[in-house]
C-alpha cells in the first residue's frame, strides 16, 4: 500500500480530488467509489500496459526470434479483436481448456520458444511474467465493449464448467471459506467493496468482464490469473499454478455465467 | 530506456486539453525491499510541455506523485493541428519526450 491518490500534479488537481471526497460524503459508498473509478477513468494507466503488449505482441522475440501475431487465440491465428470474450476455450493443438493468459504462454512456447513452464513458475510482474500480463492487457483491450459469449461446444469445456462449478462451492482452509462465501449472492461487500454474485450474469463491465485491471493502490496490472490467486490467498488457500486447471475451470465458470455481460476490460480498481 | 508516454490533445474552442500518462515507478525512497533494504528514491523530478516548440508549462515533481503518473492541462489558443510536446527528467538523469497532435 502506497499512495492512496493517483494523480498529483499540482494544486489544481488536489483541490478537485478533495472536493469530489467532500461531495462524496454526502452519498453512499458504492456511489462514492463509482465516481472515483470515473475520475480515474479518463487517465487509466492500463493503456501503457495496453500500448507495451501491443508492441510485444509485433516484436520478434524470443530463442526462435518470431513474433506473436500468428498465435491462435481460438479466431484464427492473429485474429485478436473478439478473441478475449471467448476465452477460456478448448484449443485442438494443445488439447486443452485454456484461458487467455495460459494461451498466451503456450503461443510463446510454440512460435517463439521461449519455456512455457519456466515463465509459469516465474512470480507475477517478473520477466517474462510481466510480459504477459502486458500482452493479455493488448489482447482484451482489443474486444472493449463487446459481449460475453464463451463456447460451449466440446466436451471438455462443458467437462470444466462443471469442475469449475464444484471449486467455486469447494469450502476449506482455516477460515473454512469458498469462493461461494462473498461471490454467491447479492449485496455482499469486502470493506467498501461490492462484491459481484459469479454465480450468474453479474452486469456489464463488472466481475470476470473487468480483467484485467489496474490496480490504483498499489500500481500494478493484474491478469485474471493474479486475481485468482489473490482470491485464494484471501482464502488462506494454497496458491494455485499459473494456469492451472482449477484457475481455468473457475475462468469457464465466471465466464460462462457472464455470458451477454459487456467487458470493460482492462478496467481501473481502487 | 523509458517506456513511452500517451499523449492525447483535444482542441475545445479557442483551448485544448492535453492529457498525458507517464511511465515511471516513482519511488519514495521510503520503501525496503523483501530483504530489508531501502529502495533508492527514482522519480519524475521535471515536467516541460512546449506548443510548437515554445514553451507553455514547466513543473517541478516530488516524491508525492504517484507512480504511473496522469497530467492534464489546458493550453490557450491551440488549435487543431499544433504540435504539443512533454518531457520529463527524473532523478538518475533519464529523459523522455513524446510529441502529439491537436485533434
Amino acid at each position: 500500500m502506497r499512495r492512496g491518490l493517483l494523480v498529483r500534479p499540482g494544486a489544481w488537481a488536489m483541490a478537485t480530488l478533495l472536493a469530489g471526497a467532500a461531495a462524496q460524503a454526502q452519498k453512499n459508498t458504492a456511489d462514492g467509489i463509482a465516481e472515483y473509478r470515473k475520475m480515474l477513468e479518463d487517465g487509466n494507466p492500463a493503456d501503457l500496459f495496453e500500448a507495451k503488449g501491443e508492441a510485444l505482441w509485433k516484436q520478434k522475440r524470443g530463442p526462435k526470434n518470431a513474433s506473436l501475431e500468428s498465435c491462435d487465440l481460438g479466431k484464427g491465428p492473429g485474429v485478436v479483436k473478439g478473441a478475449f470474450v471467448e476465452l477460456p476455450r478448448y484449443f485442438a493443438d494443445t488439447a486443452k481448456v485454456q484461458d487467455l493468459e495460459s494461451r498466451l504462454v503456450s503461443c510463446m512456447q510454440a512460435l517463439q520458444g521461449f519455456d512455457g513452464a519456466a515463465i509459469a513458475g516465474t512470480p507475477f510482474g517478473r520477466g517474462e511474467q510481466d510480459n504477459v500480463t502486458a500482452l493479455a492487457t493488448y489482447v482484451a483491450a482489443a474486444s472493449r465493449g463487446l459481449r460475453f459469449s464463451l463456447p460451449q461446444g466440446h466436451p471438455e469445456e462443458r467437462r470444466l464448467y462443471e469442475v469449475g462449478k464444484r471449486v467455486f462451492y469447494f469450502r476449506g482452509g482455516p477460515y473454512d471459506f469458498s469462493c461461494a462465501s462473498c461471490h454467491g449472492e447479492d449485496g455482499k461487500r469486502i470493506r467498501l467493496q461490492d462484491l459481484p454474485n459469479l454465480t450468474k450474469n453479474p452486469g456489464d463491465g463488472v466481475g470476470f468482464a473487468a480483467w484485467p485491471a489496474y490496480r490504483v493502490s498499489n500500481g500494478q496490472m493484474w491478469g485474471m490469473q493474479l486475481r485468482l490467486n489473490d482470491c485464494y490467498r484471501q482464502q488462506r488457500f494454497p496458491y494455485p499454478g499459473f494456469g492451472s486447471e482449477v484457475t481455468v475451470a473457475l475462468g469457464v465458470y465466471m465466464g460462462v455465467n457472464a455470458k451477454g455481460a459487456e467487458s470493460i476490460a482492462p478496467a481501473i480498481k481502487r | 530506456m523509458a517506456d513511452p508516454m500517451r499523449i492525447r490533445a483535444q482542441a475545445q474552442g479557442d483551448k485544448a486539453v492535453v492529457r498525458v500518462l507517464m511511465s515511471h515507478e516513482m519511488e519514495t525512497g521510503q520503501r525496503k525491499d523483501s530483504a530489508g533494504k531501502t529502495i533508492p528514491a527514482w522519480f519524475i523530478q521535471e515536467v516541460t510541455a512546449s506548443l510548437n516548440g515554445s514553451p507553455v508549462l514547466t513543473a517541478q515533481w516530488g516524491t508525492a506523485v504517484s507512480k504511473n503518473p496522469f497530467m492534464q492541462f489546458t493550453i490557450r489558443g491551440a488549435k487543431a493541428g499544433d504540435k504539443v510536446s512533454v518531457s520529463w527528467v527524473d532523478n538518475r538523469g533519464d529523459k523522455r519526450t513524446d510529441e502529439a497532435t491537436v485533434a
